[in-house]
């Protein structure tokens, strides 16, 4: 579009920009990423919901995620494993932390937090396993 | 300058909506973002993929286990603290997605996303309480 | 800076003819901007500046851009080659591919070819008043102000910016949105927050922590990926999120305490955020 002082305004594309370069679509896919951790909310707040409803609604559920809904399922594995892994990458830059008058290098941030992951990890498998009374 | 004109049609002034992120907003996705970066793929693992995969037995999804646990008030607080954050974070990440894909009505994504995510959390906080 | 190029390289003096296709636009005679291509030879050590004042010179007298130091610290030629913003000074011909299309950098009118209109970037540099904002008048008798090298370093790495709107362009959110302050200013902003002798974060927070601030920023990080200083623009609008939403729920939570002191500044219009008495907003330095 042509202004009145002559300048020209190139039009943004408003809906394909993300598509012209590489960093741009996994910016997207982060972003989506969401999209994913959502319906899996919405999954587990379903599954609560179920149970709640009684063992019949409850195996019904159950044989539903784990026997007809693979490919989803392994789908939002992905993307908030995508997630994850993009949250704890910028965290340096979003806290830069000082000790003792010098930054800390930002490698040993992602560190501890990708090492805090696999730890938290840890908890949820064996505290499932082994929670409760059975 | 040009501040008000819609480039993709010259002829509105009307002005280009504005992302209105306000701290609290961001708060709750910050702190959303971290607990689902630290707890959602594990949950996902164990809870939809380890099963299937012959690495847990079924059995400790049985419903008398379940029920046992779904009971226990500790697990109430974590499970509604973690499902609601981290839709709150979803919720706000898909409405700036919207904004990215160039949808322009982003009082309509807001109130529709958060929306959602309310409603959701509501439902949750109503079956961990009452069921 | 990599320095691969040493004089025994086997493709020193080599020359590759590129296919360079440049966005014209004369503002007297065109309706519209259109490619042109000229066949360049280039000597394999070149940049593309040098391709481009080489078709200035033996091709094109009418082709018009911005250069100057040719080594990048000025800021002034920055331009889209093949897609990607880059300063022609700092974008080796070595690392292209036959063809290459340059032009204007994005998000910006374009003035004439690869010269872009730079009135709303300046604009927005001044509205985070890129000064210090100094907690008491000083005289001369008093010195100068006390800095330690580690006060020195918080901040450093945001005054090497050198406003070649790189960041701009790659910004999707300053495509979408015009208004938005942008990577340069806020990183700039930041610099000023983060120095020791300045107390104006308040001042700022009128345009920095506003909707067009640094809460339209949605972390995507290509500023910082083509900034050629390594200011790293996403790190500063990502610490300024943090600072200004506990600055939020401080006032919030604790309205007793606030953090806002005088800030002499040198806009008389300037909205305080607290005044606390005794606030002369036209105290002139």
């Amino acid at each position: 579009m042509k202004l009145a002082n002559g300048n020209y305004i190139r039009p943004p594309a408003r809906y394909s920009w993300w598509m012209r370069q590489g960093r741009y679509w996994r910016y997207m896919m982060r972003e989506l990423s969401s999209l994913f951790i959502g319906i899996f909310c919405f999954i587990l707040v379903w599954g609560l919901f179920r149970l709640a409803q009684g063992e019949a609604a409850f195996n019904h559920w159950t044989n539903e995620l784990w026997y007809q809904s693979a490919g989803l399922c392994w789908l939002i594995f992905l993307f908030a494993t995508y997630h994850s892994y993009t949250w704890f990458m910028v965290t340096p830059k979003a806290m830069p932390i000082k000790l003792n008058g010098k930054r800390v290098a930002a490698y040993i941030i992602i560190g501890a937090h990708f090492l805090l992951w696999l730890f938290a990890s840890l908890v949820v498998w064996y505290a499932f396993i082994y929670g409760g009374n059975t | 300058m040009n501040k008000l004109v819609d480039t993709q049609d010259p002829n509105t002034t009307q002005p280009l909506p504005k992302a209105s992120n306000k701290p609290i907003i961001w708060s709750l996705f910050a702190a959303g973002g971290t607990i689902t970066a630290l707890l959602i793929p594990i949950l996902v693992f164990v809870i939809a993929l380890a099963v299937p995969l012959g690495l847990l037995s079924a059995d400790l999804f049985s419903y008398a286990r379940l029920v046992e646990l779904a009971n226990n008030p500790l697990v109430k607080i974590i499970l509604f603290f973690v499902i609601s954050l981290s839709l709150w974070h979803a919720a706000h990440r898909l409405r700036i997605t919207a904004h990215d894909f160039g949808l322009r009505a982003d009082g309509f994504v807001m109130f529709f996303l958060y929306g959602l995510a309310a409603v959701t959390t509501m439902f949750l906080g109503w079956i961990l309480l009452f069921l | 800076m990599n320095s691969q190029t040493s004089t025994s390289s086997p493709n020193i003096g080599k020359v590759r003819t590129l296919d360079i296709e440049i966005l014209r636009y004369d503002p007297d005679k065109d309706q519209q901007p259109y490619f042109q291509t000229y066949q360049v030879p280039c000597q394999e050590e070149w940049v593309i500046l040098d391709a481009i004042n080489y078709i200035k010179d033996n091709l094109d007298r009418t082709l018009s851009y911005r250069w100057s130091c040719h080594m990048a610290v000025c800021g002034s030629c920055g331009m889209m080659v093949n897609g990607e913003p880059l300063l022609s000074c700092h974008a080796f011909v070595r690392d292209m591919p036959d063809k290459v299309k340059i032009e204007p950098l994005e998000n910006f009118p374009i003035a004439r070819d690869l010269i872009v209109e730079m009135d709303g970037f300046m604009d927005k540099l001044s509205s985070v008043k890129p000064y210090i904002n100094a907690a008491e008048d000083r005289t001369i008798e008093d010195g100068t102000y006390k800095q330690s090298p580690e006060e020195l370093k918080d901040f450093q790495q945001y005054t090497q910016c050198i406003n070649c709107m790189l960041c701009y362009s790659a910004c999707p959110q300053v495509a979408l949105n015009e208004s938005f302050v942008g990577p340069a200013a806020l990183a700039l902003a930041h610099r000023y927050n983060l120095d020791n002798r300045d107390i104006g974060r308040s001042a700022r927070e009128d345009v920095v922590a506003s909707n067009d601030g640094i809460w339209e920023c949605s972390f995507v990080g290509a500023c910082s990926e083509v900034c050629p200083k390594h200011v790293d623009p996403a790190a500063a609008i990502q610490q300024t999120k943090i600072a200004a939403t506990t600055d939020y729920f401080k006032r919030f939570l604790m309205p007793w305490k606030s953090n806002n002191k005088h800030t002499k500044s040198k806009d008389d219009n300037s909205r305080q955020s607290s005044t606390k008495g005794g606030n002369d907003e036209t105290g002139k330095r």
